[in-house]
């Protein structure tokens, strides 16, 4: 008997909901903070409300990697330099780098930013809860590492995002900001 | 085939301010040859010296980096050398000692081990500038004039271990080292303001 996989190209009608998060209160917010760098790896997740208006704006210098673990090293050489970065990936993407985070974010304490897509969870259901093994890992994979995290998934949450990078640099400690909606692009 | 421990004797004759990142025993023999604070030789994870690389030669493009790999970190990463020639930073040269062995992990062989070619990677990936040396006096001739040009830059180095050097994982991985190249760094930015 094979598995139906959900048909992850299309918007869940729910995402569609007023009250579903804005992307362009998410760019206003990583702007507010310093952020200067955005590197991604594409995801459904946050393709049209994020990565589309962050590649084909001028706020931030966009670098496409090609593994999202590349993205930890360079988040790390950029923090060296004083600079802020914000590595925008899927949950799939950050369980692969695992070992990347375990060493340069947990080990060596340096402030890598995520901004994480939930891919496949469900609306109105706590991550840990998901029936998607990659949805219901990723906050205890995060907690066994140290790492402290955040879910957003309506406007009001937007406020968590600045408090929560300005810590991430000040205290140099890495922080995960799951995206449990597909932000609206607007 | 060159020495390894010779081949970096060589290049640290030419180093002056640059940022060196350093992995495995690239890094063990470099900070016998050349202690340096801005050694940046906290790499975390196997394979992504380049990706670090990359993230000091955006912050920093005021200063070169200079990126001495291994052919397995490399082979872990091979997807950087895409992204490193699209970003195309001119102040990054990307050097990979070929053994084709895990040097620090037994010395076992790595896959495609004296088939793979580094510098036709490297090429097809993009990067405008690509050298490969396994002579040692043809290596010295040119390395000055390499270390001139805008890169970002590809170099192969056809090596073979040398005289053993210490491998200090505590200091490679130790907090000290990191806050040093971080002071160091950020020190510099000061002088050349």
């Amino acid at each position: 008997m094979g598995v139906i996989w959900p048909d992850y190209s299309k918007p869940h009608p729910t995402s569609l909901l007023p009250d579903t998060i804005r992307g362009s209160a998410i760019i206003g917010a990583l702007k507010s903070c310093g952020i200067e760098y955005v590197i991604t790896v594409p995801d459904i997740t946050t393709s049209e409300g994020l990565l589309r208006p962050i590649a084909a704006g001028t706020d931030f210098r966009h670098i496409k990697v090609c593994k999202e673990d590349e993205g930890v090293g360079i988040c790390a050489g950029l923090a060296f330099c004083k600079k802020r970065a914000v590595l925008l990936i899927q949950n799939t993407g950050l369980l692969d780098s695992v070992n990347a985070l375990r060493a340069i974010a947990a080990e060596y304490a340096l402030p890598i930013c995520m901004m994480v897509g939930l891919l496949g969870k469900e609306i109105g259901r706590a991550p840990r809860d998901s029936e998607d093994c990659g949805v219901r890992i990723v906050e205890p994979v995060l907690d066994a590492l140290g790492i402290e995290h955040h879910l957003l998934e309506t406007d009001e949450h937007v406020s968590l995002i600045r408090p929560a990078i300005e810590n991430a640099y000040g205290r140099s400690k890495p922080v995960a900001l799951l995206l449990g909606r597909r932000p609206r692009a607007s | 085939m060159m020495r390894r421990d010779l081949c970096l004797a060589e290049l640290a004759r030419y180093r002056t301010d640059q940022i060196v990142v350093a992995t495995y025993h690239a890094a063990f023999d470099w900070i016998r040859l050349q202690p340096h604070s801005l050694n940046y030789l906290s790499i975390g994870a196997m394979g992504l010296a380049s990706s670090h690389a990359l993230g000091l030669a955006l912050g920093r493009p005021d200063k070169q980096v200079i990126v001495l790999d291994g052919d397995g970190s490399l082979l872990m990463n091979l997807g950087s050398l895409v992204t490193i020639a699209e970003v195309a930073p001119r102040n990054l040269i990307h050097f990979v000692c070929v053994n084709g062995t895990y040097e620090a992990n037994g010395g076992h062989p790595t896959p495609g081990s004296g088939k793979v070619n580094f510098a036709g990677l490297a090429r097809d990936a993009g990067f405008p500038r690509v050298y490969e040396f396994s002579d040692l006096p043809a290596f010295s001739s040119r390395i000055e004039r390499l270390l001139r040009e805008d890169g970002p830059t590809f170099v192969a180095l056809k090596v073979e271990p040398g005289e053993p050097s210490p491998r200090d994982y505590n200091f490679i991985h130790g907090a000290e080292t990191r806050s040093g190249f971080f002071a160091a760094l950020n020190e510099s930015r000061q002088i050349a303001r």
